[in-house]
């Protein structure tokens, strides 16, 4: 029971202490699970991350659940989650209802107009950084175009797209390999 | 179906397919944007700026607030679940042949043309907000599809996040910080 509480605590602590999940919340892992708690080292910590990356969900949580269970199988991968999410929940929460209520204003409404041209630019910047690491050659670069014109042009599901991809991938590789 | 359990389900299928973290999840929320008109896509922007601004990881903080939008705190609730069980679910699956499934040949060959996809998808995704942010395509007259103030904000906030080495390594907050004063200020 003990140990589940402190789970709950450890990533209530690490989700509330951290702006964007993902790599901005490795630092915080650091400190919190491997140096202060010793629950992983170091080196498990990066594999954690490096299938976070290549599945599917949000890579906090799976980084989560990776150490829940290891200290207290599933149960603690549970707890270790909504743990982690439980700040995102209350934060939120507060936000979201407090931006209904003064959405009417017309100040606030300038500041969104300006908002909304800097959220454009932070998805671009997302988009360049993603694009190094993953459209590594012209297959690559086919796939992104499909994909891109189709989502734009198309109105699919994008999980469609997301199982072709992957679908796709895989027989190109098999094939490169008999070639 | 209750409002409730097709958020579960929506956020379920965006937990099971969004791959890569951070925005990976928008084309989703897009998609639930469109199919079922909880929200607009002048609110995904919103919600983007909220996301990015407040601790946790992106994707849960897009979950909670869309949940919230659409039913309040239970369905902040609901879309929160929704999210991060079929992630706990799969990692717990993994968590048992954790080597094998890195070594898998098979598992990194899906991965190369799924990495792409994810990209492209937010992508496109980027291009919806740009035509609400910064381009007017109702517009009668060609000056008039551009968005001027926003566009040069945006050139900005670009030049600050990219070029400027004193402001690149900065935290998003502080640049849509800027931008809300800018907006403010500037009346856009």
């Amino acid at each position: 029971m003990k140990i589940l509480w402190e789970l709950f605590y450890c990533f209530a602590v690490i989700g509330a202490s951290t702006f964007g999940g993902g790599y901005a919340m490795l630092p915080a892992l650091q400190r919190e699970v491997v140096e202060k708690r010793g629950w992983a080292t170091e080196e498990e910590l990066m594999d954690w991350y490096a299938i976070g990356q290549c599945t599917p969900g949000v890579i906090a949580v799976n980084t989560a659940t990776f150490a829940g269970e290891k200290q207290a199988g599933a149960l603690g991968a549970i707890v270790a989650t909504l743990g982690m999410v439980f700040p995102s929940f209350v934060v939120i929460s507060i936000i979201a209802a407090f931006i209904q209520g003064f959405a009417d204003i017309s100040a606030v409404q300038n500041a969104f107009v300006g908002i909304r041209a800097c959220v454009c630019v932070l998805i671009f910047n997302a988009v360049v950084k993603l694009w190094k690491s993953s459209v590594i050659d012209w297959k690559c670069i086919f796939i992104f175009a499909v994909v891109f014109l189709g989502s734009i042009f198309l109105n699919l599901s994008p999980v469609l797209y997301v199982l072709l991809a992957g679908f796709a991938g895989f027989v190109i590789k098999r094939w490169e390999m008999r070639a | 179906m209750s409002i409730l359990l097709r958020l579960f389900w929506e956020f379920f299928k965006t937990g099971l397919f969004s791959v890569g973290g951070g925005l990976a999840t928008l084309p989703f929320i897009y998609n639930i944007s469109d199919k079922t008109g909880w929200f607009t896509r002048q609110q995904i922007a919103d919600m983007i700026a909220v996301a990015e601004s407040t601790p946790g990881p992106i994707g849960i903080n897009m979950a909670t607030y869309v949940g919230y939008t659409t039913s309040g705190v239970v369905g902040s609730l609901f879309a929160t679940l929704g999210i991060i069980t079929p992630d706990v679910i799969v990692i717990l699956i993994i968590v048992r042949f954790l080597q094998k499934f890195r070594d898998s040949r098979a598992v990194q060959d899906v991965f190369y043309g799924l990495r792409p996809a994810s990209v492209a998808l937010i992508a496109a995704a980027g291009w919806g907000m740009v035509k609400i942010a910064l381009l007017n395509l109702d517009a009668t007259s060609f000056a008039a599809i551009f968005q001027w103030k926003a566009i040069v904000l945006a050139v900005v906030i670009w030049l600050l996040t990219n070029k400027i080495e004193q402001t690149k390594k900065l935290h998003p907050l502080v640049f849509i910080a800027i931008s809300s004063i800018a907006g403010i200020v500037f009346s856009y």
